[in-house]
């Protein structure tokens, strides 16, 4: 089975982890990763205001690209992607007018967008197309033993109109990890904001966030969080430098990304997960459940 | 500090300006407190979000437009989702941020980014910031 992908701009640089995994772990489950050919940046953020079309020109050529590619599915990773894209579609799913303004900017474009397209997160796929029995099935090598803490952050899950989970007590990342044989913990910070885009100009916002965040699933005795979005990723891993910094009794606690914690219950290469790419090392924990070898 | 409330502030074109940016109807909000129950950046804030509400609703322009609040919001829709009465409060701020960056100020210019921040930070972190914050 082939299914569209958009990868969006971080999944081919920082979170190239995230993006290598997936695509082997999708295969190996029977679905081929499409990449859509001409795809261009989602636009990060969807515009809140009323008036402003100009940036939903950039989610809905996305899937003008989709149409083109014959395909009605476009599959993210990103959080921030997914959220983009999937908003931008439903405002012009239920609003003709700007739907027609918005095809009228994009004359240049060969195909009229029309609302065909559905946006889903890789998630919806491993539970609705695959089916976490099915992945439990083809798991190699179980994760037992490891705890983690599974972190949804905010734009998978809110608004809740376009959220892919209960916003408030989301489960379908615990049950993935379940599936592939690790415990998921709970904790009351899962879908906390990690402070988003203020790790540019305000740094400390989001020491102080990504801190309460990772202290209180430290305290819950995770080993690990586990994450779909490559900024709450930057924040969540890379800035433990400045959460050491300025809380110098932090423990550093390993992070990733669901697909590099999936490819490995599947028996893939670790290589495919590119863990160099990951801030904080997480093979010595890796390796100390004998997940992965070498010394 | 004195605050002046009367029909003038209140009836202003601030108002009609917010709920016509962000297509909310702000009279709707009965200051709950939800909303600021459970913003997570509201420690770094000078007015509460359902306070910012309040404040528009008396039509206090200066004062909403010269507080940090409408800045450190994250749109995070925790808001948004918790809302009793369906005011999409990420909307109003966006709208209030929209309204001093379309006078062509910004909140962050791009120029001012130190150059190791531009190299090491994600770029969705880039464009997000410089979507929300400049001008």
């Amino acid at each position: 089975m082939k299914i569209s992908y958009f990868p969006g701009c971080t999944l081919k640089t920082m979170a190239k982890n995230f993006e290598d995994s997936a695509i082997a772990s999708l295969s190996f489950l029977g679905i081929e990763m499409v990449e859509l050919p001409r795809w261009n940046c989602c636009g990060t953020v969807y515009s809140l205001t009323s008036d402003d079309l100009i940036h939903q020109v950039a989610p809905i050529r996305n899937l003008i690209r989709v149409k083109e590619a014959r395909d009605t599915r476009v599959v993210a990773l990103c959080s921030m992607c997914y959220h983009t894209l999937k908003r931008a579609n439903k405002l012009v799913k239920e609003d003709q007018e700007k739907l027609d303004k918005l095809n009228n900017l994009m004359y240049r474009e060969d195909v009229k967008y029309n609302g065909e397209v559905e946006v889903l997160h890789l998630l919806e796929i491993l539970k609705n197309e695959v089916g976490f029995d099915q992945v439990s099935k083809k798991v190699k090598m179980p994760l037992k033993g490891l705890k983690v803490a599974p972190y949804y952050g905010c734009l998978l899950l809110r608004p809740a109109e376009v959220g892919l989970d209960d916003p408030e007590s989301p489960t379908i990342l615990k049950d993935l990890l379940e599936s592939v044989g690790a415990e998921a913990i709970d904790f009351p910070y899962e879908t906390e904001c990690c402070g988003s885009y203020h790790t540019v100009v305000n740094v400390n916002l989001v020491v102080e966030r990504a801190h309460d965040i990772l202290s209180f699933a430290i305290s819950q005795k995770a080993e690990a969080i586990v994450l779909s979005c490559p900024l709450c990723g930057f924040n969540l891993d890379h800035r433990q430098k400045e959460i050491k910094e300025k809380f110098p009794d932090f423990k550093s606690i390993p992070v990733f990304y669901f697909t590099q914690l999936l490819a490995l219950s599947l028996g893939l290469d670790e290589k495919v997960c590119r863990f160099e790419l990951n801030f904080i090392d997480p093979r010595p924990l890796l390796k100390s459940k004998h997940f992965i070898g070498g010394v | 500090m004195k605050t002046e409330i009367s029909i003038k502030n209140i009836k202003s074109k601030f108002l009609d300006k917010v709920e016509e940016l962000s297509e909310e109807n702000l009279y709707a909000c009965y200051q709950c407190g939800k909303c600021s129950a459970g913003c997570p950046s509201i420690s770094e804030m000078d007015i509460s979000p359902g306070e910012i509400i309040r404040l528009v609703q008396l039509g206090q322009e200066k004062e909403v437009l010269d507080s940090k609040t409408i800045w450190i919001c994250a749109s995070c829709f925790t808001c948004v989702t918790r809302c009793p009465k369906g005011v999409d409060l990420a909307k109003v701020m966006e709208a209030l941020r929209q309204i001093t960056l379309r006078k062509n100020v910004d909140y962050v210019s791009p120029w001012s980014i130190p150059k190791e921040v531009l190299s090491q930070v994600p770029q969705i972190a880039l464009v997000s910031c410089l979507r929300k914050f400049s001008a």
